[in-house]
């Protein structure tokens, strides 16, 4: 029997026997070795990489793949009241399509000539954000939240000259931790405490931290926890008051119907785009943003890209490209403002096909149905005895804390319960706040449908009651 | 026989739809999507729900967003998308140190399936345990294919992999109490400008090794560099030139000996799978970006993943949570004692994780030499034909090979004709290819830089080396013809007096409406 020929990997072209010893026929080298002749022996891994098998046909390892994700249960298949920073928001069938597409999903970095369609889809959603925001500058996507909020403290560090910023303990954990890291050691991190009734900021504790040293007040709205913060623009006055600026993380998906945090003086804003047409993906569907006023100090800090709209050499043409390039480390090195790189332009992209869809009209229907059934279920939930919802008396938007404490149960055994059910209950809270023990949170969005809701309610009814 | 071809360029045109702003599509009362309108019950229960705001905190104008109907979105999007080439489109191999292969379609199907991308990174442990694995079982190719020992996917991009380094760089010698005595981190020229950029981040002093008439950084300046008050290396190797730096051990130990961990930026490591490693040259630290090496798309710009590995000495450094097997289950653990905390959210970018992983498994460990050899292949091949084009230089390391790429220049050109590097990339649009410059500052004269990786057939590369010799060849014969292109691209030369001018510069729509005057 003749032996059969190793096929080249369909992924690999010239490892065709042929082409391969035409090309190194071409060099003038006897075999690919020779080409490596710059590496010293001593560094030359020796042997062979210990890796699975592997399973060069497309079915085979589409059985092997397909099998192994078989092992997770989605949010599809189940029932999920999780959110905390990462949100079940319907993806709408075109922002998939226009993800997928071969064109933007497999570009990178090209001219603003042969990449115009990007330059211009992501001015698009720096604008269409814009308008969310009620701002005129927004940046390219950078990594997520944690990173907007971290970069937006950085720049407050470098316009103001001050480094101490003050942030409200009601923030997101998880993106606590990445903001304490990206100061460290440059900006240093005082917490402000919230009233433990209404989850509000303590402005008396607020007064007595903030001093000359002080560059700005973070603090997020709906908070972390949910609830609205209406102290926005006393808030504000107070960081304006003492030199610092105003910074807030907001959803955007509430700005439909919620007040962008512009109105109240804030004068960075960011958050997060995954809720925005971007699936959650175990967390891998998140995409930062950072908006100001068009002020020439605050341009000057971004370290993204900035896409300005200009004009060509073609009278009426749109032609778009860098805006103050040589901010950025990529003109600069250290010189510039932090750094970019590779962040999250996909994510923008996508957030501009969502927007577009929903249009003003959609995203206040958006915002009022979020709010209508995070009530119902909030309502619902408190009439069952031994569990309060929400724990805060503040009005909330989409997600809200509810405490199992009078029903002695904490988060870990009632999500067990849930969970036999196939229901996913809320994040438990007690890790990361000891005060919120058997306290959970829970997220409410318009995938929700008040059967949903209802059969949540059902169920935590039979766990305590 | 395989019969030969001539290679030449092709007679392309870009789509060009003249295609408006998304907000001149704006019609009152047209709609792209409708919202699940709530049940009569819960109103009746809850009424209106908006009432609940606060007077303070109501929106009290809609946002400006245009009105559009959903075929006429779908529509402006997909003329977008036509106004832009990506790695499926053309042959991408001028964006040198990108690393743009073939990302293989089957990787998005599993990461589009709801398997994959409904699952809310906070589910109970026991829903999640495929995804764990896949994480998991990544973490463990990468420490054979690095030799280091623990891997974290939480940083977003090589640029964010190179924060976490600096960061636990940091935290270790923080923890000896000598973090404000080791104020200064050590790269080169031609590492990339964010292993000198995300260092500084961190409070670092940077200093920068420039190159030798060879391209490397001298052992001797190093030595020199070093002192008391070094955290740390963080260097790329092969640099952005495709030198391989043969003394990359007398760096590390150099570093070493002085008291400084050494990080190894293979944002880019195409070229040397399975032929060297960061254990081998002594490396504490390295990345691997997910989007180039490891095959996952670079979406315009991420969501990406730099993979981040370290040795056993630094593993509880990392961010946590780390995916973790007990025998029977894969779980998070987040207890990490000298962990730098985090910097992403949750996990990282788990569909470049899982993208990643169905790449090395379709390879295996032959398939990933064999990848590298090709890409290595190419670009020599590459290198050999650029070589001989009019106008064109391969700086440095005369004679030798190169590793995965070349920073080449046109120096000659330029003196020769006045054609610069930035008119060959304009030009290049109008055969439908793209060709990168390279990093600033321009230590290679009108650079250009060039990877080929193992993804294009020879054709192709062919194909593509006839664009650049025709372009040469216009050069010498009629330089007006390639200083005006492009020609055939979407647009036309762009004015970019207006975008460093802050009264001029419009980063949204309302600011261009604003400070054009211009009336809706």
């Amino acid at each position: 029997m003749r032996k059969r020929e190793k096929p080249a990997h369909p992924y690999i072209p010239n490892s065709a026997p042929k082409i391969k010893a035409k090309m190194l026929e071409e060099i003038g080298a006897k075999n690919v070795e020779e080409l490596y002749g710059d590496i010293p022996a001593s560094l030359r891994f020796k042997g062979k990489l210990d890796l699975p098998e592997a399973i060069p046909s497309e079915y085979a390892l589409k059985r092997h793949v397909v099998g192994i994700l078989a092992k997770n249960r989605s949010c599809q298949e189940s029932i999920s009241f999780l959110g905390a920073g990462c949100w079940p928001h319907y993806v709408p069938a075109v922002c998939d399509e226009i993800s997928q597409r071969s064109e933007f999903l497999t570009a990178y970095a090209g001219e603003p000539y042969e990449d115009h369609g990007r330059f211009q889809a992501l001015f698009e959603y720096e604008s269409l954000m814009g308008e969310l925001l009620d701002l005129d500058v927004v940046n390219v996507p950078t990594y997520d939240w944690s990173q907007a909020a971290s970069t937006s403290i950085r720049m407050a560090g470098r316009i103001t000259g001050r480094k101490e910023i003050l942030i409200s303990d009601t923030v997101s954990p998880d993106r606590l931790l990445a903001i304490r890291n990206y100061c460290r050691p440059v900006v240093s991190i005082q917490m402000v405490r919230h009233d433990p009734g209404t989850g509000l900021m303590d402005l008396d504790d607020l007064r007595s931290k903030i001093s000359s040293t002080t560059c700005g007040i973070y603090f997020e709205n709906p908070s972390f926890l949910g609830f609205i913060e209406h102290q926005g623009k006393v808030i504000s006055d107070i960081a304006h008051e003492n030199g610092a600026l105003s910074i807030v993380g907001v959803d955007p998906i509430s700005l439909g119907v919620m007040a962008p945090p512009s109105h109240y003086r804030a004068d960075i804003v960011c958050g997060d785009i995954q809720g925005l047409g971007n699936h959650m993906s175990f967390g891998g569907g998140h995409g930062g943003f950072i908006a100001t006023r068009d002020e020439e100090k605050f341009v000057m800090e971004y370290p993204s890209r900035l896409f300005g709209i200009t004009k060509t050499s073609v009278e009426g043409e749109y032609g778009f490209g860098d805006v103050a390039y040589d901010r950025t480390s990529f003109g600069v090195r250290e010189e510039g403002k932090e750094f970019v790189g590779t962040h999250a332009a996909l994510c923008g992209i996508t957030a501009g096909v969502y927007l577009s869809l929903m249009g003003p009209k959609g995203l206040q229907e958006l915002g009022q149905t979020i709010m209508q059934r995070s009530q119902y279920a909030m309502k619902k939930l408190a009439e069952i005895k031994g569990i309060r919802a929400p724990l805060f008396t503040s009005p909330h938007f989409k997600e809200f804390v509810v405490s199992f404490r009078e029903a002695g149960k904490t988060v870990e055994e009632i999500n067990r319960f849930l969970l036999e059910r196939n229901i996913f209950g809320g994040v438990d809270l007690s890790p990361d706040f000891p005060e919120l023990e058997s306290c959970a949170l829970y997220c409410v969005t318009e995938v929700h449908t008040k059967e949903d809701i209802d059969r949540l309610v059902r169920a935590l009814k039979e766990c305590v009651e | 026989m395989i019969k030969e071809k001539e290679p030449k360029v092709r007679n392309f045109h870009q789509a060009k739809w003249d295609e408006p702003v998304i907000f001149e599509l704006d019609t009152e009362g047209e709609r792209g999507i409708l919202i699940p309108e709530v049940e009569k019950e819960i109103e009746e229960s809850v009424g209106d729900g908006v009432s609940e705001l606060p007077e303070s905190m109501r929106r009290d104008k809609p946002p400006a967003l245009p009105e559009i109907g959903q075929m006429r979105v779908l529509k402006h999007y997909l003329r977008l998308s036509q106004h832009c080439l990506g790695a499926d489109l053309n042959v991408d191999l001028g964006q040198g140190t990108c690393t743009m292969k073939y990302s293989p379609k089957i990787n998005e199907e599993f990461v589009r399936s709801p398997e994959s991308a409904a699952l809310h990174p906070l589910q109970d442990e026991s829903t999640v345990q495929g995804a764990l694995e896949i994480i998991y079982k990544l973490d463990t190719f990468l420490r054979e294919i690095s030799g280091l020992d623990r891997f974290s996917f939480q940083p977003g991009g090589g640029s964010h992999a190179i924060l976490a380094m600096a960061s636990i760089i940091h935290a270790y010698h923080d923890l000896r109490g000598e973090a404000d005595q080791r104020d200064e981190v050590i790269t080169t020229i031609f590492s990339h400008p964010s292993d000198a950029a995300a260092a500084a981040v961190k409070g670092y002093k940077i200093i920068t090794l420039y190159q030798n008439e060879d391209g490397l950084p001298e052992v001797e300046a190093l030595k020199k560099a070093v002192s008391e008050r070094t955290a740390g290396l963080l260097i790329t190797n092969p640099e952005d030139t495709g030198i391989f730096n043969p003394r990359i051990e007398e760096f590390t130990k150099i570093v070493h000996e002085a008291g400084g961990l050494c990080g190894y930026d293979q944002a880019n490591a195409n070229g040397i799978l399975s032929i060297t490693r960061a254990r081998e040259a002594d490396f504490d630290l390295c990345f691997f970006n997910l989007h180039k090496t490891f095959s996952s798309p670079h979406g315009c710009g991420g969501p990406a993943t730099g993979a981040l590995g370290v040795t056993e000495e630094l593993k509880d450094f990392l961010p946590v949570p780390v995916v973790d097997y007990d025998g029977k289950k894969y779980f998070l653990d987040y207890d990490l004692p000298h962990t730098i905390g985090k910097v992403r959210s949750f996990y990282g970018v788990f569909p470049a994780v899982l993208r990643a992983y169905a790449w090395i498994m379709s390879l295996g460990a032959e398939g990933l030499k064999e990848a590298a050899h090709i890409a290595v292949l190419n670009n020599n091949y590459i290198l050999k034909k650029v070589k001989e084009i009019r106008g064109a230089s391969a700086p440095y390391a005369r004679g030798r090979h190169r590793i995965e790429q070349v920073r080449y220049s046109w120096e000659n050109l330029t003196k020769e004709t006045g054609v610069t590097t930035e008119d060959v990339t304009f030009r290049m649009a109008d055969f439908g290819f793209h060709l990168w410059s390279s990093h600033h500052p321009f230590i290679v004269p009108q650079p250009f830089t060039i990877e080929p990786t193992e993804s294009y057939s020879k054709e192709e590369i062919d194909e593509y080396l006839a664009g650049l010799r025709k372009i040469a060849e216009e050069a010498y014969e009629d330089p007006e013809k390639v200083k005006n292109a492009p020609y055939n691209s979407v647009v036309h030369k762009i004015d970019h007096s207006t975008l460093d001018d802050p009264e001029k510069w419009a980063i949204t729509w309302r600011a261009y409406l604003k400070k054009n005057k211009i009336q809706t």
